[in-house]
């Protein structure tokens, strides 16, 4: 394109992770599974994924159990507030970051 | 068409993780679960708005479709122009689909969208509608709800109505016209794919709860736009060829009889803080007679 | 071949030759005929295209924009209030580097609506990075029309080629329409570095930082500056496409040779009037009067705006004592757009400045006021004999106040 060599003579964005950085570090809470209670856990086969349906960031995984990609969880809290059996709580993010004497 | 379940859903993904959309954005679930519905072999475009901050800044593109960035007043004329590209091109498998905010498709979009329509062109224009110009600080638009407090009504609320987009699109006599919401993921999975079957401009309106610019806490994003539903607020319909007909949790309220009162969805959000108890009842009353509306159509 | 046809068809013809692929466009006068002639064609079957009856013409320069984007070769015109009104767009065409070409049927801007001759819708895009081209005759817009997508093409730069409202665009006058076969290697198909494809996908001309960043491969990707000064850099580089391109085509045709400026009777020349459009050629009567009363005069025409050819404009120039520059089209707070371009032209390339001719601006035409030659004559004679009419606008007739 056009007469010299550059790349990026256009505003041409190619498809990644993380354009927000790590939108982990925006979470005052995170979503803790209990697998006694999450029914594909329970199951042992796909059921229910009802978390990874309406989570607006595609960090629940569909798996068996489904998990929570920690790196850009931001944090939400719908996926506690749909599941059907409440096997997710949101717990504190202070809970699981040493705390720091002075 | 049978209805999908959240187990017979692609489990491929169009979005990256770790874009920039807000915290609890309803407009997350809707794209995300909206793109699976669409498929890879699709070319989308988005005029400024949130899904412009959701796709990504220059050079992380969040979305593994391609995209075309288009001026705030452009939306449908861009969609027109790729779609003739494709058809002069012979690639007119690939399907082109819009998603533009409420200010893009209703207000500042209105001309190129209605022009469109009127000239049958050949796509899928999605408003995702979360009642302002929220990626600019929450606003007001045309499809701001009567008595809202944004950033430019701040103390005495919207004046004026919720333009009411979804009909000024029936009646420019589209083969297909749909309301959805974001909090009805399946729902508006199964629209998306019946329209996107279709020749034509298509259209659906998708209510789209967002945290921030209702105020709610980011946890209640489902829960606020199942309740604009259930309350008979936000009506969940498609307009086929002419013909209306309810679908999904309206459907069923229909049925059942059963809507919950309004006040139940105002109250939930601070937006509608300043509600007076007078304002809060004339929308209980436009919501009844919408209704009875329905009931007459339906025969009951 | 050669026919009689008007200007806007004339426009219409290049654009069916050059195999344009998408044209959309909106009726505003005097446009409007050039798009009647392409919904012609290709209602007739010979054109294949897609036509878009678009409901604006900022829609008209989204379609082509959009249409470029996924790889077609695009088109549209339109003239002074419909240009003005898709100006986001002329910039967005440009930033976004898409080789969409444009014909302008010059007409004055509003307000007030005046729906005749002058230079000022298009003379306002200049600062936008379109390339801008001014077509003086019939021949030169099919062929300016026809170079312009190779161009736009070659640079990766939307063209913009200028024709003078009714004077051109309405009249008749005979020119060579060239054979589509002659044409095959001069403008091959249309094949973009990128168009939008499931394929590849990529997210095109989103928010741009002011700061570089790290694209997906680690690597470090420019910011929204380095991208504006490519277009820039590129739109200077353009001076010598626009050369290329005219050679290439003279080989084609026969025509061509002056790409950038247009002399005529300028080698023994004390004095150079430098005018763009049909005006120029108006001005070789003039020039040709003046001559026989000894006055040693010729004219300029300036063909190539932007990118400005300063360097080719003050090789024609210096040698001159003077200089006269009259135009349709204005910098309002200040002077004419080309007169000011042209001192600064001036003022780069010559290093003793003790040498440079002086520059006068006259300003003509302005909502089609007819320039009458006889007028033209009169006016430089004036400017010959060492005064200007203040103000410098030809033939106007302010009324006292009472």
């Amino acid at each position: 394109m056009g007469t010299r060599g550059y790349r990026y003579k256009t505003s041409h964005s190619l498809p990644g992770p993380g354009d927000g950085g790590n939108t982990g570090s925006w979470r005052v809470q995170r979503p803790v599974i209990d697998l006694e209670r999450c029914t594909p856990a329970k199951r042992g086969r796909e059921a229910c994924f009802t978390c990874w349906l309406y989570c607006p960031d595609c960090v629940v995984s569909r798996t068996i159990p489904p998990a929570i990609d920690l790196e850009y969880c931001k944090g939400c809290g719908i996926c506690a507030e749909e599941c059907p059996t409440g096997a997710i709580a949101m717990v504190d993010e202070s809970v699981f970051h040493e705390h720091v004497e002075g | 068409m049978t209805k999908t379940t959240i187990l017979s859903l692609p489990r491929e993904e169009y979005v990256h993780p770790g874009n920039r959309a807000c915290t609890g954005c309803g407009l997350g679930i809707a794209y995300r679960i909206g793109t699976k519905a669409l498929g890879p072999d699709t070319i989308v475009i988005v005029p400024p708005s949130c899904l412009t901050v959701l796709q990504g800044l220059f050079p992380v593109a969040s979305t593994k479709l391609p995209s075309l960035n288009v001026t705030f007043a452009s939306t449908a004329a861009a969609a027109t122009g790729v779609r003739e590209a494709l058809k002069a091109q012979g690639r007119e498998h690939i399907k082109v689909v819009a998603w533009a905010g409420d200010g893009g498709t209703a207000d500042i979009g209105i001309q190129s969208l209605s022009g469109a329509s009127e000239r049958g062109d050949d796509f899928l224009f999605m408003c995702y509608d979360n009642e302002g110009y929220m990626n600019t600080g929450v606003q007001r638009s045309g499809t701001t709800p009567q008595g809202a407090i944004t950033a430019n009504t701040p103390f005495k609320g919207k004046p004026q109505q919720k333009k009411d987009v979804a009909a000024i699109m029936a009646a420019h006599g589209l083969d297909y016209v749909a309301t959805a919401s974001a909090a009805y993921p399946l729902d508006l999975y199964d629209k998306i794919r019946k329209a996107i079957a279709l020749k034509g401009v298509k259209y659906i309106h998708i209510h789209t709860p967002c945290p921030p610019g209702w105020g709610f806490d980011t946890r209640y994003t489902v829960r606020i736009g199942e309740l604009a539903v259930k309350t008979g607020y936000w009506d969940l319909y498609e307009v086929e060829a002419g013909r209306f007909r309810l679908t999904s949790a309206s459907a069923r309220t229909l049925v059942n009889g059963t809507r919950k009162p309004v006040m139940e969805y105002l109250k939930a959000q601070s937006r509608f803080r300043i509600m007076s108890p007078e304002q809060a009842a004339d929308v209980q009353a436009r919501v009844d007679t919408k209704w009875h509306s329905y009931a007459g159509d339906e025969g009951c | 071949m050669h026919i009689i046809e008007t200007g806007n068809v004339a426009a219409a013809l290049a654009v069916k030759l050059a195999g344009a692929q998408v044209v959309a466009a909106y009726p505003i006068t005097p446009q409007t005929p050039l798009t009647e002639k392409l919904a012609e064609l290709i209602e007739a079957g010979e054109m294949d295209a897609r036509y878009v009856p678009v409901e604006s013409e900022h829609s008209a320069l989204a379609v082509c924009i959009a249409a470029s984007s996924a790889g077609a070769r695009t088109f549209t015109a339109t003239s002074a209030n419909g240009l003005l009104y898709m100006h986001e767009q002329v910039h967005w065409a440009a930033g976004a580097r898409l080789p969409i070409v444009m014909c302008v049927a010059n007409r004055a801007v509003g307000a007030p609506w005046n729906i005749w001759n002058d230079h000022q819708d298009s003379v306002s895009q200049r600062d936008t990075g379109w390339i801008q081209v001014y077509s003086c005759d019939h021949q030169q817009i099919i062929d300016d029309t026809l170079k312009a997508f190779r161009i736009a093409e070659t640079t990766s730069i939307p063209v913009m080629v200028c024709y003078d409202g009714y004077l051109l665009s309405h009249t008749y006058m005979p020119f060579a329409v060239p054979q589509q076969e002659d044409l095959e290697r001069f403008l091959p198909p249309f094949h973009p570095s990128y168009a939008l494809d499931p394929h590849s996908p990529a997210n095109l001309n989103t928010v741009t930082l002011p700061e570089t960043r790290l694209d997906v491969h680690g690597e470090l990707a420019h910011g929204y500056m380095e991208i504006r000064y490519l277009l820039q850099e590129d739109l200077r580089d353009a001076v010598q496409v626009a050369e290329e391109t005219d050679a290439a085509y003279q080989e084609v045709c026969g025509r061509g040779g002056a790409p950038l400026v247009e002399p005529y009777r300028c080698d023994d020349a004390e004095y150079v009037v430098v005018g763009m459009g049909s005006l120029t050629y108006q001005l070789r009567d003039v020039v040709e009067t003046l001559r026989a009363e000894g006055h040693r005069i010729g004219v300029l025409g300036v063909r190539l705006y932007r990118p400005f050819p300063d360097a080719a404009v003050a090789a024609a120039l210096k040698g001159a004592r003077g200089v006269f520059v009259m135009e349709k089209a204005l910098s309002y707070g200040y002077e004419g757009a080309l007169c000011s371009d042209l001192k600064a032209a001036l003022y780069e390339h010559i290093p003793d400045k003790g040498t440079a001719p002086f520059v006068r601006g006259l300003i003509a035409g302005i909502g089609g006021r007819e320039i009458r030659t006889a007028d033209l004559t009169d006016a430089l004679r004036s400017g010959l004999a060492g005064s200007v009419s203040r103000p410098n606008w030809i033939a106007i007739q302010l009324q006292e106040p009472s």
